[in-house]
């Protein structure tokens, strides 16, 4: 690579490797494991060939939407320090061939969904796509720092896709679920925008804590955390979780709150001081994985 | 016998490991294909 000079790096095809960070690899896991949550939970067991198949889709249906979102995002990204090296804006790879990625990506895993398991999972799956691309990406992230509250619906989806590739259709649990991972997005992103909110600001992107500032961020997310908690727990009260789910998603819930109420009274604005922020940011990650995971376990353990 | 450039070097081994990849996925595609037209006709049967 070398001999390779930068201008002629725009000429090259890109390599293999930059379509698969176009599909954010690492975000793909939070969506495989709760989509695979999702689908344990549910009364029907698929086939295991046909559970691996809509988990497969899961996730390349969410590496779909990544694409698309790199390939609409490309100026934005060039400008913030967390994705400036990301394949479009460091050069590696042309906006055509990021669209022509993710679409041929999206349209093989939602009808591949739709052979392997049913077309109304399909369909939840191309909602969600469909719902990441064009509401969040295109329509809200630049004009509203509501953008991460109604666009979070889209990470949302990957539970309610695995239940209904089992079931054909939608229930209550995995609406509960939905309504978990919606309420969760806004203080899990909007803890990271709070230390990363200089990056933000540069692209001009309309965060919370860019147009309303801290304080108002930080009220926002203890807003967010308290129904949070309460939808994480509710599947126990409401007969459709048991005890150890109940028990897992209390104290974790708990925990998140607590972490939240730390964020509240920090009055810190440089990101050095930010660390209540950065823990909560770390523990929400750990708390979608601990509260979906206690549901199988609790499904597995007691029925 | 001509000596390639670096650029055109590069290039065709982008496209080799794009080729190598993208056959890799097929044969999985075609393999998982099968698979499922199994475990469809097997739940059915």
């Amino acid at each position: 690579m070398d001999a390779v000079t930068a201008p002629a790096l725009h000429a090259l095809p890109a390599e293999w490797r930059d379509f698969v960070a176009l599909t954010k690899p690492r975000v793909m896991s939070l969506v495989v494991f709760t989509g695979l949550c999702g689908m344990l939970a549910a009364p029907v067991q698929l086939h295991p060939v046909l559970a691996f198949t809509a988990i497969l889709c899961i996730a390349l249906g969410a590496g779909a939407a990544a694409a698309l979102n790199m390939w609409y995002e490309a100026d934005l990204d060039a400008l913030m320090k967390r994705t400036a090296a990301r394949p479009i804006p460091a050069g590696r790879m042309t906006r055509e061939a990021a669209l022509q990625f993710g679409v041929g990506l999206g349209v093989f895993s939602v009808v591949l969904m739709g052979v392997a398991t049913n077309w109304f999972a399909a369909a939840v799956l191309a909602v969600s796509i469909l719902f990441y691309v064009f509401v969040y990406t295109i329509w809200l992230k630049r004009r509203t720092p509501q953008n991460i509250v109604i666009g979070g619906a889209a990470g949302a989806f990957p539970p309610l896709i695995g239940w209904a590739a089992a079931t054909g259709q939608a229930d209550l649990l995995p609406l509960l679920l939905f309504a978990l991972i919606f309420l969760w997005t806004p203080p899990h992103f909007w803890a990271l925008s709070l230390f990363v909110r200089s990056d933000y600001a540069n692209a001009g992107v309309p965060m919370l804590p860019v147009v309303a500032g801290a304080r108002a961020t930080r009220v926002q997310i203890m807003l967010y955390a308290l129904p949070m908690a309460a939808a994480g727990v509710a599947p126990w009260p409401l007969g459709l979780a048991g005890p150890l789910y109940g028990a897992a998603a209390g104290a974790l819930g708990l925990a998140f709150l607590l972490l939240s109420l730390r964020v509240l009274v920090n009055r810190a604005t440089e990101p050095a001081a930010m660390k209540p922020e950065k823990r909560l940011f770390a523990f929400s990650i750990l708390y979608l994985f601990g509260i979906f995971g206690a549901l199988v376990a609790d499904k597995a353990l007691l029925g | 016998m001509i000596p390639n450039d670096p650029v055109t070097e590069e290039i065709r081994r982008r496209q080799r490991g794009r080729a190598v990849v993208m056959a890799l996925a097929l044969g999985a595609f075609v393999i998982l294909l099968y698979l499922i037209t199994i475990a469809r006709v097997g739940g059915q049967g």
